[in-house]
């Protein structure tokens, strides 16, 4: 879509421009509001204390897909219990799914509740080494509807970066809804001033859901948001009976693997469809523990390791620019 | 690209329009868009005039469904004129997507700038005549989903069907979707379960690849009609992925059994709605 609109004013400054709906030219246009109420005014002073609270947070990964129910949740939930299996390791899982918050059914904390302290929101803990902090865990019963526009949600994710009292935190994990609007847009903003390791993006093997995952890819390269790789999700399925391999979901353009070379960005393996993952997952239990022998383990633990050793490289890097500076 | 302004109004529009079906869910890729465009070809096949208004913004899945993907909207006096996927004008579609420049363009925007663009879609679209209207939404309730009903509210829609996939993880969503219909008073026309059963193209035997039941349990539990279930089929997603119908190519299927059996009860809602 053009940046200028067609009835936009001669010197429209773009509806991606700082600037959209602020200048003289944006008097009287028709798309006046809506382009600075897309904007937050000013700097907001929450990415400075956001900035103070993740200091203590080595290691920052968000969860990314365009397209919806492709295993953003389950890989999250996959993600943070491999992680944790290194028990002098501390990790953090933050849902900023607001409206579809899955994280507490899949890591078994349905019902929990978060609790207040003096030094902030304590999360709910899974194991010691690793704590969860969702939406969910605000609500009254599992049935309740969050029937938020954007800026209250968007003020939500502000409080979890700022007001959770995570503690030294080796990973910090980030699971989203799907889509580019303001919960992408809050997250990357307010983590704006912190050290980001980058983004894991999720999709299946079918056209249908890269068509919006090469949008999501295009979005992380328009806010410099680095990404780590793409994982393939619900890539065949092997019948437990003659052991012959379907592909429900056809890669009629060539599956994530392509894409990711088309887009040039890393592929980081593919996940099988396994119906005891989503068995755990409901039953709100690690797959990785509960079925550790299995094709789909074994891809889990490949990826794990890939993304363990991107971050540890970046890492290095970036404290020897720091050194550099 | 054409910006749709227009003298009609929202009143004036669905005054043609004799039905409007909402597809909602609380999760993601449960099928929303599948389950629209299935029951908008079964509607057409049964000589209907058929328009899908889709307002997922940041992830339009209509277009490459119903294969026209790379059309351009045209303008007429009264606004913006839909894409047509036939020949004889009925069954015409709405998407984000014929405004693109590109297919991988990100859609990225806050609320407020998509709420104006779905008041846009609602009010400023040719549709002409139609029996029904059925609009595919983004997972989620929130500002996609208020706007739609708050401006669709005092034209009494006939309501949602609400899409769930069978596993715990997928209905906890759907329920929460159900709490959004009933608070903005949205009647429920019913729930769908989607990908439900693997049939191995191999060996017959049928798995359970996303577990069973679970959408029949919540439309029991919450008194809300359930309207069927689908099966898991590799030749749906295929047919969706070439924009092909799948109701032309696969006449007698158990999973097209399944989609007229959901659209036949919304037939007969409608009937008895009328009376
Ligand atoms: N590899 C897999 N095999 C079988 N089931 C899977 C697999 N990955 C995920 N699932 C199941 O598929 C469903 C969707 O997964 P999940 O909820 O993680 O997706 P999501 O991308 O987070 O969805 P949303 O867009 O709604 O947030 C869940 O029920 C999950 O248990
Ligand atoms: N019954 C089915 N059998 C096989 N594949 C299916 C079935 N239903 C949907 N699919 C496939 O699953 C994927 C997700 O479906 P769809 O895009 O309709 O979900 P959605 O709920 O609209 O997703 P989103 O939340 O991203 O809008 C699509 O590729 C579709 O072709
Ligand atoms: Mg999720
Ligand atoms: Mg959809």
């Amino acid at each position: 879509m053009a940046d200028v609109p067609e009835n936009a004013p001669e010197h429209c400054p773009g509806t991606g421009s700082e600037q959209a709906g602020k200048t003289s030219a944006c008097q009287g246009c028709p798309n006046q509001t809506i382009c600075s109420s897309s904007k937050p005014l000013g700097p907001d002073p929450a990415v400075q204390e956001v900035k103070e609270r993740m200091s203590s947070v080595k290691h920052k990964i968000l969860v990314l897909s365009g397209k919806g129910g492709v295993g953003k949740s389950t890989f999250t939930a996959h993600l943070a219990y491999g992680l944790a299996a290194d028990d002098s390791k501390q990790i953090a899982v933050l849902d900023v799914d607001i409206c579809g918050p899955s994280i507490p059914k899949v890591m078994g904390l349905e019902g929990e509740q978060v609790h207040q302290s003096g030094s902030g929101w304590s999360p709910v803990y899974v194991e010691d080494n690793l704590g969860v902090m969702s939406v969910g865990f605000l609500l009254s019963s599992p049935s309740d509807a969050v029937i938020w526009r954007g800026p209250k949600k968007n003020g939500l994710i502000k409080q979890f970066l700022r007001d959770v009292d995570w503690g030294e935190v080796d990973f910090l994990v980030v699971d989203t809804p799907p889509g580019t609007s303001d919960e992408h847009l809050s997250i990357v903003q307010y983590l704006s001033n912190t050290y980001v390791d980058g983004a894991i993006i999720i999709t299946t093997p079918q056209e249908v859901s890269l068509l919006d995952v090469r949008k999501e890819i295009n979005f992380c390269k328009k806010v410099k948001m680095p990404v780590i790789g793409v994982v393939e999700n619900m890539s065949g399925f092997v019948c437990p009976k003659c052991k012959k391999e379907s592909q429900i979901f056809p890669p009629t353009t060539g599956g994530a693997e392509k894409m990711a070379a088309d887009m040039e960005v890393p592929f980081l393996g593919k996940v099988p469809l396994d119906p005891r993952i989503g068995r755990c997952c409901d039953e709100g239990k690690s797959f990785l523990t509960e079925i550790p022998e299995s094709p789909a383990a074994d891809a889990y633990k490949q990826i794990i390791q890939k993304i363990l050793d991107y971050c540890g490289k970046k890492l290095e890097e970036n404290q020897f620019e720091i050194v550099k500076d | 690209m054409a910006d749709g302004k227009s003298d009609q109004t929202l009143e004036e529009v669905l005054k043609s329009i004799k039905h409007v079906i909402l597809v909602m869910s609380g999760k993601g890729g449960v099928g929303k868009s599948t389950v629209t465009t299935q029951i908008a070809w079964t509607l057409y096949n049964k000589g209907k005039k058929v328009g899908i208004l889709d307002v997922d913004l940041c992830g339009p899945s209509i277009p490459r469904m119903m294969n026209v993907e790379g059309n351009d909207i045209h303008q007429c006096s009264a606004g913006w004129v839909p894409v047509y996927t036939d020949k004889d004008q009925r069954l015409a579609v709405m998407s984000i997507g014929f405004l693109l420049d590109s297919r991988d363009d990100p859609v990225v925007w806050r609320g407020p700038k998509k709420n104006a663009m779905i008041k846009q879609f609602l009010s400023d679209v040719c549709w002409g005549e139609l029996d029904y209207l059925i609009i595919d939404t983004p997972p989620g309730t929130s500002d996609e989903h208020i706007t739609v009903v708050e401006n669709l509210r005092h034209y009494n829609p006939d309501g949602a069907i609400l899409v769930t996939t069978p596993q715990g993880v997928a209905v906890s969503d759907v329920r929460r979707e159900l709490t959004f219909c009933q608070k903005t008073k949205i009647p429920i026309l019913g729930v769908v379960e989607n990908m439900s059963g693997f049939v191995c193209p191999h060996c017959s035997e049928c798995t359970n690849v996303f577990s069973k039941g679970g959408g029949e349990a919540l439309a029991k539990s919450c008194d809300v009609p359930f309207l069927g279930s689908i099966p898991l089929d590799p030749s749906l997603a295929q047919s969706l992925e070439e924009g092909q119908a799948f109701i032309d190519l696969f006449p007698n299927s158990p999973t097209l059994n399944a989609v007229n059996t959901i659209t036949s009860k919304l037939l007969l809602m409608e009937s008895s709605g009328d009376q």
